[in-house]
């Protein structure tokens, strides 16, 4: 109980609010590296996974990579992006490594959604001579976007984890906080660091659950 | 080759034979960490795992609650659950192990219950005409047929943790993280891709070995595909 009222003597500190390594500035950093690696993610992984999914080509990869990238530790991938030549361009390091795990969540829930929507429906698209785009932009995408939607939410809740780990590597965002009161041996400082992102995942994921409420009905999963 | 003034160590690159022969009690040593924090952290996990899963499935008014609690310890970030456990266990591999305990148990609890969930009603009810009673079936009958489902979520388990571990080096109880922490802090590229490939080869020898025992735990998944 110490350690919390500690911990929230430290949070409620204005001076720690302040400033480039203050709270405020962290939880920017944070939130704009979350938000610009799942667009960039977003604009890379659903083109390729609503084409694969269209065509039914690919689909051995597109699940598969989800496998393959829990296996991979996110910590490696940062040290190793920041010793090579990525690691001067500042906060490079972390996009590469968010966009690299965000994808492949993204992929394999796209992919998936695209492939579960009912067989016969696309045939009967396709009998009433829809074009392949027509199909997949009319028929094939909506009825996924269940699915699409809650890949996106698993790749927003990953990308604030791994943000958040990028500190380890020396980047930006509420993970530095963490590692500043490791550094300082303050635990205060550790806890508050981990209380801010812990809520602020939290809040990620309960603004998707809501969304995905507030979504009108077709739009929702059969969960 | 192996000339100090020029061999690969000196030269910083980042495949290097001579750091893996110079090495090699150092990076035992961080495997042998990484695979005891694992194994641990799993088995811990599991032995929670079951018994929750199980009440779960036994009284319908708990299962929301479980995987509620479950579902928001996985939303946390690895590094905000080693340190929100700082202050419990201090710098300790205790620290490392009930993190990653935490995070194990949603994905264990999620697919057991989910395989004890798959369990036909027919096949309850035959048991039960049998004369089982609640224990036996559930030995005898449920768990047996949850198990494809739960070793899925054993072996899903288990990579996570395995790449989960190298967080710890925060708390200097990383495994093979530890090497990559201390390789970033002196940019020793060597060190730091020898222990990155081998955490992966663990990730995939744990998997496959699971696999392997799920095979050999489920003799009639085989038959019935064959």
């Amino acid at each position: 109980m110490r350690t919390l009222t500690d911990a929230w003597a430290w949070l409620t500190d204005s001076a720690h609010w302040a400033g480039d390594d203050g709270i405020g500035h962290r939880l920017l950093q944070h939130l704009v590296l979350t938000v610009v690696c799942l667009v960039i993610s977003c604009l890379i992984a659903l083109p390729v996974a609503l084409v694969l999914g269209h065509l039914g080509k690919g689909g051995a990869l597109a699940v598969n990579i989800s496998n393959a990238g829990r296996a991979v530790p996110a910590f490696a991938v940062l040290v190793l992006l920041l010793l090579t030549p990525i690691g001067s361009w500042g906060e490079g390091p972390s996009v590469v490594a968010l966009v690299l795990f965000a994808v492949p969540p993204l992929l394999t829930n796209a992919y998936v959604g695209m492939r579960e929507v009912d067989r016969s429906i696309v045939q009967a698209a396709r009998g009433m001579g829809m074009t392949g785009r027509q199909m997949l932009f009319h028929v094939e995408l909506p009825l996924s976007l269940p699915m699409v939607l809650t890949g996106v939410r698993i790749a927003a809740v990953q990308l604030v984890a791994t943000a958040t780990i990028a500190a380890l590597a020396g980047g930006g965002g509420l993970g530095r906080i963490i590692t500043a009161g490791f550094n300082l041996a303050s635990t205060p400082m550790v806890v508050a660091g981990a209380i801010l992102v812990a809520v602020f995942a939290l809040i990620v994921e309960g603004v998707f659950e809501l969304a995905e409420r507030l979504a009108p009905v077709r739009l929702r999963g059969s969960r | 080759m192996t000339a100090p003034p020029n061999d690969c160590l000196a030269r910083n690159e980042w495949i290097c034979g001579a750091y893996l022969t110079s090495r090699r009690q150092i990076l035992l040593d961080a495997v042998g960490q990484h695979l005891r924090l694992t194994a641990v952290s799993v088995l811990v996990g599991l032995v929670i795992a079951v018994p929750l899963a199980v009440l779960a499935r036994r009284r319908r008014w708990s299962a929301a609650p479980v995987l509620g609690v479950t579902t928001i310890l996985y939303t946390i970030p690895s590094l905000a659950m080693f340190s929100l456990l700082l202050p419990l266990y201090g710098l300790s591999a205790t620290l490392v192990v009930a993190g990653l305990v935490l995070y194990s148990l949603t994905l264990l609890v999620r697919n057991i219950l989910a395989g004890l969930r798959a369990v036909p009603e027919e096949t309850r009810q035959a048991a039960r005409g049998l004369g089982y009673g609640p224990i036996r079936l559930l030995l005898t009958v449920e768990l047996p047929l949850a198990l494809p489902a739960a070793m899925a979520g054993l072996r899903i388990a288990t990579v996570s943790a395995v790449s989960l571990v190298t967080v710890g080096a925060i708390v200097g109880f990383g495994g093979l993280g530890n090497l990559i922490y201390a390789g970033m802090n002196t940019y020793f590229k060597a060190q730091v891709l020898t222990a990155s490939v081998l955490c992966v080869l663990i990730a995939v020898a744990a998997d496959l070995l699971l696999l392997g025992v799920q095979r050999l735990l489920t003799p009639w998944t085989r038959a019935a595909r064959a």
